[in-house]
């Protein structure tokens, strides 16, 4: 039983730390991820949330801790882990001056989506995201929304196992909003893909999510289903449950001085790597 | 299609579609063999050394294909600057897969350029001696092309933005051209500027082409020529995918 339980997690975080210079953007975070489960990380802006995205996604080496996803470690493993997953950035990651259909061929050919498959799969996914009558533009011709969209395809192309999406509706209006949860949630259902986001917004890791991690200056303050954590902290909704843990709000714009410091810290001492 | 294909192609579809890049860059090839060719054709001539034109084509054709190779290290800045570098660093592929990409595709345009160029010296007067040893030219255009596109790229690794790259186009690429004995023969020169010269890795390519193209007397001699270009080339490879393997974003 025990044997089953273990394999039934797809990622396991224990200890993880990630400083830059002095400034620790993770402080020691564990956490496991169910095979097959929609995850939430929710945090306010410069909680270590993208960070900690990074380093599951091996674009940055975790100063400590570790990492095991889909049975690959990062730090040895790195094509493993790459094609477990699909990725949607939090800032575009499209190339501008090709066409939104030379961009979904580009990552085809990446992650090797079988030849015969490619066209169609391009086809039925571009045609989700409502895009296929622009297939052949340049994506510097799309408005925000459409890149967004358009990221969301290409993220879901090669079928992942675990997919990570960070802040995927930041920017996106409400039909599209919901309209990317609901494919989302449906590939969930029939392929089993996990999927891990992170948000700021609480109605939607309430909604969507099974679970949720509540981040905070780097550190898991809370973990559990959306009821769990009202339970928890005598809440009627999420937003109040989140002001009882951390003691502040989500929102950005009431972030504290400190917070956008610990930001601007962020930005800069990560780009310096 | 594989990876090394597919970067390649993009670079390539990127190229052909900032046309306004493609002119731009033949204005400064252009106003050199001008203002260089026609200025200095005179005293050329009556120093007994020949028509000008013919000596200064081939360096003008190397020095077109420099500056187009060693832009490629741009192009990876913009790439990391909007993001795309993201796309490809969690991609299941080899880091060396896409730097080799990068790198033929970075320097097929370089090369693309300098057959532009040639085409260019053509019209200004320019006259190859033996059609037959034009193959012979492209393959040194393509060398220099290869080597100073890993050199770009490589440095382009190591830097997160472009005001260090304007640092080392000043400072490394302008005298790696002005040196080259690309404008001028390299008989002649104070002692000094021989040993500057022969420490250039465009020397050997601009004296590789001229050889090639004008039927010159080769300084080094061609086989040096070739032999600098090509283990040079291969450095740079190794090191330029050794660096691109440590970027983080």
């Amino acid at each position: 039983m025990n044997v089953i339980q273990a394999n039934d997690n797809i990622i396991t975080v224990s200890g993880l730390v990630k400083k830059f210079d002095d400034f620790t953007a993770v402080d020691g975070i564990s956490f496991e991820v169910k095979k097959g489960e929609i995850f939430a990380f929710l945090g306010p802006n410069g909680a270590g949330k993208s960070t900690t995205i990074k380093m599951l996604t091996t674009l940055l080496h975790p100063t400590s801790g570790q990492i095991i996803l889909n049975g690959f470690n990062p730090s040895h493993d790195k094509d493993g882990v790459r094609k477990s997953l699909g990725i949607v950035f939090q800032d575009p990651s499209l190339d501008d001056d090709l066409t939104a259909f030379e961009n979904m061929q580009f990552h085809a050919v990446c992650y090797k989506v079988p030849t015969d498959i490619r066209s169609s799969r391009i086809e039925e996914l571009l045609k989700f995201v409502e895009l296929w009558n622009r297939k052949n533009d340049l994506v510097k011709t799309f408005s925000g929304g459409m890149k967004r969209r358009l990221e969301i395809a290409r993220g879901l192309l090669h079928h992942p196992t675990v997919l990570f999406l960070d802040e995927p509706t930041l920017g996106l209006d409400p039909q599209t909003r919901n309209h990317m949860w609901s494919y989302v949630r449906d590939i969930n259902k029939k392929e089993g893909m996990t999927v891990f986001f992170t948000t700021h917004y609480m109605e939607e890791a309430d909604r969507v999510a099974e679970r949720i991690a509540v981040i905070d200056h780097g550190k898991i303050i809370a973990m559990g289903t959306g009821d769990e954590l009202k339970k928890q902290t005598n809440s009627g909704t999420l937003e109040d449950a989140f002001l009882s843990l951390t003691g502040h709000v989500i929102r950005e714009e009431e972030a504290t001085g400190l917070d956008r410091m610990r930001r601007m810290g962020q930005m800069w001492r990560g780009k310096r790597r | 299609m594989n990876v090394i294909y597919i970067m390649w192609l993009r670079q390539l579809k990127k190229y052909f579609r900032s046309k306004s890049r493609i002119i731009g860059s033949l204005g400064q090839p252009l106003l050199f063999l001008l203002a260089f060719g026609f200025g200095f054709g005179a005293i050329f001539k009556k120093a007994g050394a020949g028509n000008y034109i013919q000596f200064l084509a081939p360096g003008i054709i190397i020095m077109s294909v420099l500056f187009t190779a060693i832009f490629s290290g741009i192009d990876l800045i913009w790439d990391r600057q909007f993001g795309f570098l993201k796309e490809t660093m969690v991609a299941p592929v080899s880091r060396l897969q896409i730097m080799l990409g990068k790198t033929l595709g970075g320097a097929t345009v370089a090369a693309i350029q300098g057959v532009i160029v040639f085409v260019l010296t053509i019209i200004v007067g320019f006259r190859p001696h033996d059609l037959i040893l034009l193959p012979v030219g492209a393959v040194v255009v393509f060398l220099v092309a290869l080597l100073f596109t890993s050199l770009g790229i490589g440095l382009a690794s190591t830097m997160e933005d472009m005001q260090g790259f304007q640092l080392i186009m000043n400072f490394l690429v302008m005298p790696i051209f002005f040196l080259s004995g690309a404008l001028f023969p390299l008989e002649g020169l104070p002692k000094v500027m021989n040993v500057i010269a022969a420490l250039d890795p465009l020397s050997y390519g601009v004296d590789g082409l001229r050889f090639a193209f004008i039927g010159a007397q080769s300084v080094f001699g061609f086989t040096t020529d070739m032999l600098v270009l090509v283990i040079l080339t291969t450095v740079l490879l190794a090191l330029g995918s050794k660096l691109f393997e440590r970027i983080q974003a």
